[in-house]
């Protein structure tokens, strides 16, 4: 990957006593917590628990019921939104293409924030589409209509969209869901690069806790819209803590490949090997 | 491909600038035959003697005093329809959100009608046909902001309140005398029948107002085509950027209105049209105003030289083009979409 993707400096993204609320239905209440600058942030955690939403509300899309997101000490929604959008970007869960629309013109418009009135393409603009790309290997696929391509292609053209708007902040909604397990690895293995030599902080909602990790450095397990356990994978994945997040039993051990925690579910019936 | 110059850069696809040509060479195309053609053919060459003055008075009062600024009305309206029909679609992300078929031009009807049979004059029919449009677009803003804004509801609202008016409308005609009901169902086939100057400046003051502005903003249109979370994402203000898209597209729409009456399915069909001809992903703001121009151009010459010794209300006509057109688009879809 070239370095033109890099951007140096880390933000600093926490928030205090949120609420979260769809409606009537509150989703998350009185939830503090700080993104550790330069992390690789794995969010974990049952479906319905709360973390596409807590993800939503740090990117400022979803506005709290009550309580703050704070970006560099500043109260991100008093902040200029397009002076956010260039320190924080955010992939959404899912996201619809607009029909016809070709990769290359997709990208582009991760571009926006750094885009005036009457210069809307430059040739940083130009550099960054390309450089996201060729780190996602769409490059080839570029004048391609993304209706045509496959839920692999597809995932990581929108990543490719993500990268090209070149935020030191990047939040992450399941960007390995659709994605067959080479894939996953490889978008994983792709969100270390960017950490790791880029000095980027992420944060993704993972559902795979092995791959989680063996890749995350920092871990928040929530459920029911609390955090029930944050820090280092190595230090607070337990069999009690898998089991109080996601009720499930299980035995947790060391990964022969990384040294990660590795969580194996427990057989519920006894299993038959004569099957 | 990159355009570049000191202060402003943008990009911009070969196949889109050739569609630009192509469209705004047939629209001067249209216009030199609308100069000529008519009651009483007046040859090129003639019409070049009519621009250096060298041709008889009564040929320069045609050219001049009557074509011209019909030609003229005609393109500016259908620009104004072109660009407020792609801004709709785009807002809407909708094929069908169109101002013609979420209830602008029956509002705009209701408030025409409703100065005719007070026996209001021309300036007052116009006017009321604006406060007329811009008023059903403020219902239906609200009624699609019940629960927060959501564009994709704005059709829905929009069709169903269009019946509605249209119902009201057909009730104050059974209310008219005869000679108001025939009046209002002149102004409501819509048409540019004795459009002179003081109508192409006013519309050309909208377009020239208007028109820019839509450009600037057709760069957030783009990212607010991605869907609320990552127009927000992006920095895009959703909220204020909505509300300054409607009112642009209400109002190029209202003016559209306001001097050729509810002309249908240009609105709907130019953008479709140029979405199709440029390929990838729209909205393709200046084609879709040079091809509702070239749209709107067309069809008045037609409807008046379609039947011979009759001149048909232009409106009519792009009404039974645009209805053809409809039907094969929503045919096509669906059977592309049932394979």
């Amino acid at each position: 990957m070239s370095t033109t993707v890099t951007k140096t400096g880390s933000s600093d993204l926490r928030a205090h006593d949120l609420t979260l609320a769809y409606q009537r239905r509150v989703v998350v209440e009185g939830l503090t917590l700080q993104i550790p600058r330069h992390s690789f942030t794995a969010v974990i955690g049952p479906n319905a628990g709360g973390k596409s939403t807590l993800l939503r509300a740090l990117a400022r899309v979803l506005k709290p019921r009550s309580g703050a997101v704070y970006l560099d000490a500043q109260l991100i929604d008093s902040m200029p939104t397009k002076e956010v959008a260039r320190r924080l970007g955010l992939l959404p869960q899912t996201s619809t293409a607009p029909e016809g629309i070709t990769v290359f013109d997709l990208v582009s418009r991760g571009r926006h924030p750094h885009q005036r009135l009457l210069r809307q393409w430059s040739t940083e603009d130009e550099a960054a589409v390309t450089d996201a790309m060729r780190a996602t290997k769409v490059a080839e696929l570029a004048e391609r209509p993304v209706d045509e391509l496959s839920g692999g292609q597809r995932q990581r053209v929108w990543l490719a969209m993500a990268l090209a708007q070149q935020t030191p902040l990047l939040l992450l909604d399941e960007p390995t869901t659709f994605l067959d397990i080479t894939h996953q690895v490889e978008t994983l293995d792709l969100c270390a690069e960017l950490h790791q030599q880029h000095g980027r902080t992420l944060v993704a909602v993972l559902h795979d806790l092995n791959l989680a990790c063996r890749y995350a450095t920092h871990l928040i397990a929530m459920a029911d819209g609390e955090i029930v356990a944050e820090g280092p994978p190595a230090d607070i994945v337990t069999a009690d803590l898998v089991y109080r997040t996601f009720q499930l039993p299980c035995r947790v051990i060391t990964d022969p490949e990384s040294g990660t925690p590795l969580v194996l579910p427990l057989a519920r019936r006894p299993l038959d090997p004569t099957r | 491909m990159r355009v570049a110059g000191q202060l402003v850069s943008l990009r911009t696809r070969p196949r889109a600038l050739l569609v630009v040509t192509v469209l705004a060479t047939t629209l001067a195309a249209l216009g030199v035959l609308a100069l000529s053609t008519g009651r009483y053919p007046i040859p090129v060459a003639t019409l070049v003697e009519a621009v250096t003055g060298q041709a008889p008075r009564a040929i320069e009062f045609v050219v001049f005093g009557m074509r011209l600024p019909r030609m003229l009305a005609a393109i500016l309206v259908g620009l104004a329809l072109g660009i407020s029909g792609a801004l709709f679609q785009s807002l809407t992300r909708n094929p069908l959100g169109s101002p013609d078929l979420i209830g602008l031009n029956s509002g705009a009807a209701t408030g025409a009608i409703l100065a005719l049979l007070v026996g209001g004059g021309a300036l007052v029919t116009s006017t009321a046909a604006i406060t007329g449009g811009l008023a059903t677009a403020v219902v239906v803003y609200l009624l699609a902001s019940i629960g927060g804004l959501h564009t994709p509801r704005i059709v829905l609202v929009g069709i169903g309140l269009s019946a509605l008016l249209t119902a009201v409308n057909h009730y104050l005609l059974t209310r008219a005398r005869l000679a108001e009901a025939q009046h209002a169902a002149a102004w409501l086939a819509g048409g540019l029948n004795g459009r002179g100057w003081g109508h192409v400046a006013s519309v050309a003051v909208a377009i020239a107002v208007l028109a820019p502005v839509a450009l600037l903003l057709a760069a957030r249109l783009r990212i607010m085509a991605l869907g609320d979370d990552l127009a927000l994402a992006l920095g895009v203000s959703l909220s204020r950027s909505r509300l300054m898209l409607l009112v642009l597209a209400v109002t190029l729409s209202a003016v559209a209105t306001a001097t050729a009456g509810p002309v249908p399915f240009v609105a709907l069909a130019a953008p479709q049209l140029v979405a199709r001809l440029v390929g990838g992903a729209g909205p393709h703001l200046v084609s879709a105003g040079l091809m509702g121009a070239v749209l709107l151009v067309a069809a008045d010459i037609a409807a008046q030289q379609a039947v011979p010794g009759v001149q048909l209300p232009t409106g009519v006509l792009t009404g039974l083009l645009g209805g053809i057109y409809l039907a094969w688009l929503l045919t096509r879809e669906w059977r592309t979409s049932a394979q």
